[in-house]
């Protein structure tokens, strides 16, 4: 898991082009949306081509989003229950 | 009514000028994101969104940030500064990381954040976001630098009374081949800007000659 999550914070700055941010900066439990990295609705579109691209994962339902993308470990779980799926 | 520019910024051939003075020059530019990143870090410019903003978003959001930075932000009257900007390439820039990204059919990603930047005024959008502006605005096109066209569009927003004062200018970027050059119109009878720049009146001889600072040379180091 902590390979993942340490992959995924590196696929995040560089897909979000998060250029003053470290993968140390990222708490992998910190809020991504609002406070934490405070990104925004064109950020969560690409954590969701992110997903489709670099782990062949499509989000059906757009409203499981919020919990998926709560945080880089939510993220990883869903990847990690999604892959063991297929 | 007499127009005045008050204040420029103009960026091209490495060099960026603000009302005559030679603030950064970059001799060799290997990218336009190598250097215009590095006029961001010199400048101290702190706003997390210009690192996502395409390439002409950039290069208007620090035209735009050095022209206003020792402005007033009380002078004007909300809703009363206008933005006229204009180049040649529209938003052809990011318009082809877009078009690269739905080339392949097998491969077909094509990217929001690159989406969003597919239309030229975006760049107006980020000025105003930045500077809480809600005045006027339009980003026109044309082949060339055409000051007649500007002159026109942004003496009648002030004639008209539709705006008290206007940021007007050129921002064209394609590749790593890029100019800006961004001014301060205002009435006559503005306040005077405490920048230290003597104004020029807004005529096309005056948007020339700031477009082609770098033959005129005029500035100071």
């Amino acid at each position: 898991m902590d390979e993942l999550i340490n992959k995924l914070k590196k696929e995040v700055i560089t897909q979000l082009n998060l250029e003053d941010i470290s993968v140390d900066d990222i708490n992998p439990d910190a809020p991504l949306f609002g406070e934490g990295l405070g990104l925004d609705s064109i950020d969560a579109l690409e954590l969701i081509v992110l997903l489709e691209k670099n782990y062949g994962i499509k989000i059906e339902d757009p409203k499981d989003g919020k919990k998926i993308f709560y945080s880089i470990r939510t993220m990883a779980e869903y990847i990690t229950e999604h892959q063991k799926k297929a | 009514m007499e127009k005045l520019i008050t204040a420029y910024t103009y960026i091209g051939e490495g060099k960026v000028v603000v009302n005559k003075r030679l603030i950064f020059y970059q001799e060799k530019i290997a990218t336009f994101a190598e250097f215009i990143k590095a006029l961001y870090k010199q400048e101290q410019i702190s706003y997390s969104k210009f690192y996502k903003m395409d390439p002409l978003s950039k290069l208007g959001f620090m035209s735009a940030e050095l022209l206003l930075r020792h402005e007033n932000s009380g002078r004007f009257k909300p809703g009363s500064l206008a933005v006229v900007l204009a180049n040649s390439s529209s938003s052809l820039e990011s318009d082809l990381s877009h078009q690269a990204s739905i080339r392949n059919r097998s491969a077909y990603f094509p990217s929001p954040s690159v989406f969003v930047y597919t239309l030229a005024n975006i760049v107006i959008g980020e000025i105003c976001i930045r500077h809480s502006l809600k005045g006027e605005n339009a980003f026109l096109i044309s082949e060339k630098f055409n000051p007649m066209q500007l002159q026109n569009h942004v003496s009648e927003l002030l004639d008209n009374n539709r705006a008290e004062a206007c940021i007007c200018g050129w921002v064209e970027i394609l590749g790593n081949t890029f100019r800006a050059m961004v001014s301060l119109v205002e009435k006559e009878n503005a306040d005077v800007l405490k920048t230290g720049f003597s104004a020029l009146p807004f005529t096309e001889a005056s948007l020339n000659e700031l477009m082609n600072l770098t033959e005129t040379k005029i500035w100071t180091n």
